[in-house]
């Protein structure tokens, strides 16, 4: 076991270090690093200043040494815009984007777990054929469309619901979230159902494929010879059993939620970490750009090492393939 | 469509006794009237694509026929010369019915290319995996393992965020995001195919390693390959039209469905809603049409399910 995690430790770890290798290479070798990594408006003496303070006179080895060094002191740069560092406007806005993330997870697991079972148990009835249409165009929606139809519908003929921003948010635990005012609820939700969309599909099937499954084998014929209700079998009985796969994919996939909040978050102009990053794209803020990068490719390298730690105390099939 | 092969192959037989490859692939294939009906709908969405120039009302791109006073007409108006505008017209007086069939030419365009350009580097490197093995084989499918655990927006969004936006580097993103699932499905079916006779009797006429594998493992691995490439395709239209939207990929010069969507994206909160809806549809359509035929395909070829 240790040393199967020993080892995933070590892979992510390569992988970072490629990843930085990568954006490093990708920052300082393509184009201009001066271009690049000064203020545009920056005047000769400024310029002169940086390169010699990024050390752009020394050997490429070494440039990428100290990029290094500063990263694991959390320096990754000062915003050109914001005139902040990078690291630490990006940390202020992850909690909106977790928020939004977390919301979504719910929305798909509250609704997809009932939907895709009840698909799963009446596979020919009309409304489970509505429901399975419903999920292939989920899956073939792109997100940012459905996103502007959402606004269209909900805000602009409708009016029930406001489609920019965060809303009022409070204070409650340490946490500051909009979840805990009806304002900030109000904001959440389009831009929460919208990147929940495809994830919403997912389940669907995932719920679907494992009930179709499930309800043929022989402790759910057991369970009803006893007698017990409809209702407890599939509350008990199936429930339990189609968990499994849900809960992986749920965990293994969080990430892709966060990464697809960058479109969601430039629709709604949700202030999160994944409208700041395209924000920096246009004005070609490039510390900003790096130091996500970075970040994000440290939170992907962590979930996945979590979920495969995870699945070796699920799964020993897993732990003994890592091992020999 | 339905050639005939299959007479040739058994001169003994009378024709029409045993369908041909092609016979037998299209009757299956009508087996479920949904796939037959996205196949036509794709079928003239690639024609409106290919002969955009031919059957557009109007040039939408040539500035002497755009006339900025016909802005923001609602669908089925007309203008003073007596233009008629099914889906109205956009910011810039453009009719959109011509925006949207040339859209589909630049979507359907990149979407090919890069699938095709994905699908060339994939099938080298997944046959080449399953065939050589050992070493290589560990490290090209670690690669495409690591790569695959990413969603494919932030790949491309990394990609996209250190070189910058235009044709070319919307394209080489979209061919790094893909290849890795190219190469997957190559190598799984290449690992199955290489144990076979008809690979050891190659090997046993001494015929060269690359020979072995293009005329004779590839041939038959094709069939998977084909599904991945038609259901990574519509990924790729998809993925484009969101990095176009979000002034990422193509630059304003060829403007894609995504671009479209977004420059109406702007006219959304006065109620213009023909602006961006339009071409979303036409790309919802694109993409499930071709969904719905690569399900098919799968289908088909699946041999657990094979009839």
């Amino acid at each position: 076991m240790t040393a199967f995690i020993l080892r995933r430790s070590l892979q992510s770890i390569i992988v970072l270090i490629i990843m930085s290798v990568i954006v490093f290479a990708g920052v300082n070798l393509v184009g201009d690093p001066v271009d690049m990594l000064v203020n545009p408006e920056a005047d000769q003496q400024e310029i002169e200043r940086v390169i010699r303070d990024l050390g752009l006179d020394r050997p490429v080895t070494e440039q990428y040494w100290y990029f290094l060094v500063n990263a694991f002191q959390g320096d990754l740069g000062r915003s050109f815009v914001f005139g902040e560092p990078a690291l630490k406007l990006i940390i202020q806005r992850m909690p909106a984007t977790m928020e939004l993330a977390l919301f979504s997870l719910l929305i798909a697991i509250v609704f997809g777990i009932p939907l895709g079972v009840y698909a799963g148990l009446k596979p020919n009835s009309k409304t489970s054929r509505i429901i399975m249409a419903g999920s292939i165009l989920g899956f073939s929606m792109p997100t940012f469309w459905v996103g502007i139809i959402l606004i269209m519908f909900f805000s602009v003929n409708l009016g029930w619901l406001p489609s920019t921003g965060r809303g009022e948010v409070a204070t409650y635990f340490g946490i500051t979230s909009s979840i805990f005012t009806l304002d900030g609820l109000s904001h959440l939700f389009l831009p929460a159902f919208n990147l929940a969309l495809f994830k919403l599909s997912s389940v669907i099937r995932l719920a679907r494929a494992g009930t179709r499954e499930v309800i043929l084998q022989d402790y759910i014929k057991f369970a009803r010879a006893k007698g017990l209700s409809e209702t407890h079998v599939i509350r008990v009985h199936l429930m339990k059993n189609i968990m499994i796969p849900i809960v992986t994919v749920i965990g293994l996939e969080f990430g892709s939620l966060i990464a697809f909040s960058t479109v969601t978050e430039t629709v709604f102009a949700w202030p999160g970490m994944g409208k700041l990053i395209i924000d920096a794209i246009y004005n070609l803020d490039r510390p900003i750009i790096v130091a996500y990068l970075m970040i994000i490719v440290l939170i992907f390298v962590c979930l996945n090492l979590i979920v495969d730690i995870l699945y070796s105390f699920l799964d020993p099939r897993v732990r003994i393939k890592g091992v020999s | 469509m339905a050639g005939n092969t299959g007479s040739k192959s058994n001169p003994n037989l009378g024709p029409n006794i045993i369908p041909s490859g092609w016979q037998k692939f299209w009757s299956d294939f009508c087996e479920s009237p949904t796939a037959v009906v996205a196949l036509l709908v794709f079928l003239t969405i690639l024609f409106i694509a290919v002969f955009a120039p031919f059957i557009s009302p109007t040039n939408p791109y040539d500035l002497g026929s755009v006339d900025i006073m016909n802005s923001r007409l609602s669908p089925g108006s007309e203008d003073f010369a007596g233009n008629f505008y099914w889906l109205g017209t956009d910011g810039a007086g453009r009719d959109m019915l011509s925006a949207i069939f040339y859209g589909l030419r630049v979507s359907l365009g990149v979407g090919a290319l890069s699938g095709l350009f994905a699908l060339i580097i994939g099938a080298t490197v997944g046959l080449s995996a399953a065939y050589f093995g050992g070493r290589y084989e560990t490290l090209t499918m670690r690669i495409v393992d690591i790569q695959l655990s990413f969603p494919s927006i932030l790949m491309a969004l990394i990609i996209l965020a250190v070189f910058g936006k235009g044709v070319e580097k919307t394209i080489i993103a979209l061919v790094l995001v893909q290849w890795a699932y190219y190469a997957r499905a190559a190598r799984a079916s290449a690992l199955v195919e290489k144990n076979k006779e008809y690979v050891e009797a190659a090997q046993c006429l001494a015929l060269g390693d690359r020979r072995i594998i293009l005329h004779h493992i590839m041939p038959n691995c094709l069939a998977p390959l084909i599904v991945v490439g038609t259901l990574q395709t519509a990924h790729a239209i998809s993925l484009e039209a969101t990095l176009s939207f979000l002034g990422l990929g193509l630059p304003i010069t060829e403007p894609s469905l995504g671009l479209l969507i977004g420059n109406g994206f702007e006219y959304m909160y006065t109620g213009d809603y023909w602006i961006s809806i339009f071409p979303g549809i036409a790309l919802l359509i694109t993409i499930v049409s071709i969904n719905l035929v690569g399900d098919q395909l799968r289908d088909i070829f699946n041999p657990r399910l094979q009839r």
